[in-house]
């Protein structure tokens, strides 16, 4: 039953995937191991970098949330800064996740949280700090890591 | 202990044993209640009467109770609105309980009520299972023919078996209940307990409603669980959290567990719930320094030989040298059972003596370790009381055998070890309520009524200690007795005058810790 849902969603995310994103199978004979690739929003100052995501399935999944990850790594208030790449974003959290709810939903809530930084639900403080006080530095910040990890 | 009873009285306390009246031996102190106060009677009747200062009104309900009282709130809203009891009692969770407010507003703006439940308009019928040609389930993307499908009143349908795994995975793995909304991203609308049972298996069904009854009592703020592991029970109690500074209201569940309602932790009369916070923040923080106070070993201050402490008592006697000491403060035993008695007192230093920096916070660290250090002990020394009682109990039956005494004759000893029990848990408390205390005269009663209740305690636990075939002796039960009575009272007015000066606002506390 989950197969034939998950096989569905992939073929739509193929077809037509959205705006500024490509998914591809991490091993083609496995359906749950995503691999997305999200080019940083234009009016951000992630614009320009390709930033590589794992999206992983749950057996349980869709009554569970699926669990994605930054593989790049990207200077956000809301993403962890190291190899976990790990995020804090509202549609994953499992009271909030409904089955019905769809991959690309998820995908989009990434792309708006680069835009749209939430300090006050901060993974990494300081940069959430930064991010409130000096707006300039953190644009700043963060172009620089865009360039460095994100090319 | 090994010593030789020859523990000094004072004054005071004889007079208090000569004129009680002896009815100590009475079924009703031999109960595992918190033990009745034995005043002199003139003085019992008004206890009798009046609520005692430090008590607190609160009601036990068990597990029946509570459902009974939600069946009646919700049959109540159902008559009153005209509304389905499944529905009443998703209003009713929503307004968290608050009958009125529920009404009132559903009065004002039912529409507006009932969207914000969850409740929102309705498009088909009462709930049923469905078989919709052409259905498509969006969560599994299944379509053949025959599949069975469930919507709620939002119409957002999808198959039987989608929506008992979404079920299980709310109640079972997340443990929600109460707030459970339709499977639809987006959709608001609440699951009732109708539908509910169209979708799941028994089994299911009832952890749902284990968990119904659970937000209940989390929804009102005057309910809390009994925090005692594997007890079902909720305590009522009004207290407020604003009021937290003027009472400790500690509550006793019908399972024996005695806790304080503010906090959930156990009994910590006579110190309010934030001075308890910041006391145990304390400790955990300085638990390195204070590690060492917990050994059970120390040596003899005379002969330096090794001595271990085995029972609850802090008479010491060393075993090589026959030396007798305080194990909290190491001073001569001597001057304990004496008005010279101090060993509660922390002496300041005078200023004059800790000038620089380094001093002072050699002073600051004493003068914790000194609270820090009777706080633990009386911590430890229930523990060991109770050891002592275990071991006590098992020989008593043997005893019981061989004298022919009777069951509730022996009770005495089951009394009296509950007195150590509950008066040591109240004394660890009075140091850490004493530490942030300042130092004036309200204080210096405090620490009299401190010291009055250890001296008190420290005494029948030495008595508790004396072997079996002492034990059995009349006179010393006599004692004993006496001395149970005489702890619970000491207890009770402590707590009453801490009590009375916390509602008061009278306590003044220390600005150098
Ligand atoms: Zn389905
Ligand atoms: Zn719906
Ligand atoms: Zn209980
Ligand atoms: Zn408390
Ligand atoms: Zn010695
Ligand atoms: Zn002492």
């Amino acid at each position: 039953m989950t197969q034939k849902r998950i096989t569905k969603e992939l073929q739509e995310v193929l077809a037509t995937p959205p705006p500024g994103i490509k998914v591809n199978l991490v091993d083609e004979s496995n359906v749950h191991n995503w691999n997305i690739i999200m080019d940083g929003p234009a009016d951000s100052p992630y614009a320009g970098g390709k930033f590589q995501l794992l999206l992983v399935l749950p057996p349980e999944y869709p009554f569970k949330p699926p669990k994605i990850n930054f593989k790049t790594r990207i200077y956000h208030p809301n993403v962890t800064f190291d190899e976990h790449g790990s995020m804090c974003i509202g549609i994953l959290k499992s009271e909030a996740w409904k089955p019905s709810s769809r991959i690309p939903n998820v995908l989009t809530a990434i792309q708006q949280l680069l835009l749209e930084p939430v300090p006050d639900d901060a993974l990494e403080q300081a940069t959430a700090q930064k991010f409130k006080e000096d707006r300039k530095a953190y644009d700043k910040e963060a172009r620089e890591m865009t360039k460095k990890y994100a090319k | 202990m090994d010593s030789d009873d020859d523990f000094n009285m004072s004054s005071e306390e004889e007079d208090v044993l000569e004129d009680s009246d002896n009815d100590n031996g009475s079924v009703d102190d031999f109960g595992f209640d918190e033990p009745e106060p034995d005043l002199g009677y003139t003085q019992k009747e008004q206890v009798k009467k009046e609520k005692r200062t430090f008590d607190t009104n609160f009601k036990v309900y068990h597990p029946d109770d509570i459902q009974a009282q939600q069946d009646d709130l919700i049959d109540e809203v159902n008559m009153i609105l005209d509304i389905r009891k499944e529905d009443a009692a998703i209003l009713l969770r929503h307004f968290r309980w608050n009958k009125e407010r529920l009404i009132e507003d559903y009065m004002d703006r039912p529409k507006k009520v009932l969207e914000d439940a969850g409740l929102g308009p309705s498009t088909t019928g009462p709930p049923k299972l469905e078989v919709i040609p052409g259905f498509m389930c969006d969560i599994c993307c299944e379509d053949e023919p025959g599949l069975k499908s469930f919507a709620m009143k939002c119409g957002h349908r999808y198959c039987a078996d989608c929506y008992g795994q979404y079920l299980n995975q709310k109640i079972k793995e997340e443990g929600e209940a109460a707030r459970i909304q339709c499977p639809q991203d987006g959709c608001k609308r609440i699951l009732d307990a109708k539908s509910l049972d169209l979708l799941v298996t028994s089994d299911l069904q009832n952890r749902y409603h284990e968990l119904l009854t659970r937000t209940y009592v989390e929804d009102k703020e005057q309910m809390k669980w009994c925090p005692a592991p594997d007890c079902q029970n909720a305590i009522e109690c009004g207290i407020k959290k604003k009021d937290l500074d003027k009472v400790v209201p500690t509550v006793a569940c019908d399972c024996k567990h005695r806790f304080c309602f503010g906090c959930a932790l156990p009994d910590h009369q006579p110190a309010p719930c934030e001075l308890v916070k910041k006391w145990l923040k304390k400790c955990a923080d300085d638990s390195e320094t204070a590690n060492w106070i917990s050994a059970n070993t120390k040596e003899c201050p005379k002969c330096n030989s090794t001595i271990e402490k085995n029972g609850g008592c802090n008479h010491m006697t060393c075993r090589k040298c026959k030396h007798e000491f305080c194990w909290m403060c190491m001073g001569l035993w001597s001057e304990h059972g004496t008005s010279w008695y101090n060993c509660n007192r922390f002496e300041e230093k005078s200023g004059s003596e800790a000038r620089d920096a380094q001093a002072k916070s050699r002073v600051s660290l004493e003068r914790y370790l000194h609270y820090y250090n009777r706080y633990a002990n009386h911590e430890q020394s229930a523990k060991l009381d109770k050891d002592i009682f275990t071991k006590t109990e098992k020989k008593m039956i043997s005893l019981q055998t061989a004298s022919g005494m009777s069951w509730i004759e022996v009770q005495y000893l089951n009394s009296a070890s509950h007195a150590l029990q509950t008066c040591r848990q109240t004394l660890k408390w009075t140091y850490a309520f004493a530490f942030y205390l300042a130092r004036n005269n309200l204080t210096e009663m405090f620490e009299d009524n401190q010291k009055d209740l250890e001296m008190a305690v420290e005494a029948l636990s030495e008595m508790f200690e004396k072997p079996v075939d002492e034990l059995a002796n009349a006179k010393l039960k006599v004692e004993i007795m006496d001395k149970t009575s005489y702890c619970n009272k000491r207890r009770v007015i402590l707590l009453a005058d801490t009590a009375d000066n916390l509602a008061n606002g009278v306590w003044k506390w220390s600005n150098n810790n």
